[in-house]
């Protein structure tokens, strides 16, 4: 068996191969396995997450962060969250992160036309009015230095966003913005294939 | 209502009982995790290879490539003897040069990260762990300048 590192946007979510070992288990620091959440009963542990082990203090605030960013009550719908992180993931081609929150963005919504069309056509991807507004002002907002302006901004109100749900927008695309960071930089997308 | 402490909403000017002060307030748990994470990344207790001042001018160096004059002016005063690497068009010769090489692409160009770049920083010495300790001070300074860009629009609007 070989492995096939993937440059293409999928849906179907790869292997994630790090670029740096990640912590052994059996070496891991109280810390660090404090912060993996590892109990007698609960050993598995990504190789994603024992990379980023070896920021320990880094590690223990970003999963209640990402879980409060991401499925928070209340505000913008998952599947809206899951676009602005699909944006991100676009912007800064994090092959990964785009397969796992497109597949989560087709099973929330019944429907793979959305994710289809951006990975056709990336930021020109032809999207209903309110995913239009919110996909262009978080492909907008991951640029260097952001580019999300008035007009933007304002789209989103015309698409009928109210404060916190932009907020919530603002958040789940920010959060991409670090979360492709690591995945895209710190790892490979691979796929198994018989040699 | 009084707003959740955080450097996110630094020079972010919102009325009180606004229905954006409301939004905020109702995700204060956030903006309070966010702080946690940012003195997780500038300053942690274990700070591997990279000193607080070092990752204070690495921060503003990304704050200012990402048009954020005063988030960089404040992590400059942080960043001491290295004060000189908070200007984002300065790549000086010497040990830190592949280290500012490598932060600089992932912050302003990350689909343009390859493996040989992580190659790079491991040839020259430099332990895995402080190359995670460089990822996640990028990436969170990434989320910390985009949250704040977005916050200011939302409240240059709403004023």
């Amino acid at each position: 068996m070989s492995q096939t590192v993937i440059h293409r946007f999928t849906r179907t979510v790869p292997r994630w191969r790090p670029r740096v070992t990640p912590v052994k288990l059996d070496e891991a620091t109280p810390a660090q396995l404090d912060a993996l959440q590892v109990t007698p009963s609960n050993t598995r542990v990504s190789d994603y997450v024992l990379v980023l082990a070896h920021d320990v203090e880094t590690l223990k605030v970003r999963s209640p962060l990402f879980n409060a960013i991401m499925y928070g009550r209340d505000g913008l719908s998952r599947a809206e969250r899951e676009l602005g992180a699909i944006a991100a993931s676009i912007v800064n081609r994090c092959i990964y992160c785009a397969a796992v929150h497109a597949d989560r963005h087709a099973q929330l919504t019944g429907d793979t036309g959305v994710t289809d069309a951006i990975f056709l056509n990336g930021e020109k991807a032809d999207l209903a009015p309110r995913d239009r507004a919110i996909f262009d002002f978080a492909v907008k907002l991951s640029q260097t230095p952001p580019a999300a302006g008035p007009a933007d901004l304002q789209a989103l109100r015309d698409a009928g966003l109210d404060e916190g749900e932009i907020i919530d927008l603002i958040l789940s695309n920010a959060l991409f913005g670090w979360a492709n960071r690591l995945m895209h930089v710190l790892g490979d997308p691979v796929r198994q294939e018989a040699s | 209502m009084s707003l959740p402490a955080t450097t996110a909403l630094d020079g972010v000017t919102i009325a009180p009982s606004s229905a954006l002060a409301e939004a905020i307030g109702a995700r204060d748990a956030i903006f309070a995790m966010t702080r946690t994470a940012e003195e997780a990344v500038l300053r942690p207790a274990e700070t591997g290879a990279w000193s607080h001042a070092l990752r204070h001018a690495l921060a503003a160096r990304i704050a200012a490539r990402n048009g954020l004059p005063d988030l960089a002016a404040r992590h400059a005063e942080g960043a001491g003897e290295h004060a000189g690497l908070a200007d984002p068009g300065h790549l000086p010769d010497g040990d830190l040069r592949i280290v500012l090489a490598f932060m600089d692409v992932v912050a302003a160009h990350p689909r343009d990260v390859t493996a040989a770049a992580v190659a790079g920083l491991q040839g020259a010495g430099i332990a895995d762990a402080d190359i995670v300790r460089l990822a996640e001070l990028n990436a969170f300074m990434a989320y910390h300048c985009r949250l704040i860009a977005g916050l200011r629009l939302l409240a240059g609007d709403s004023a």
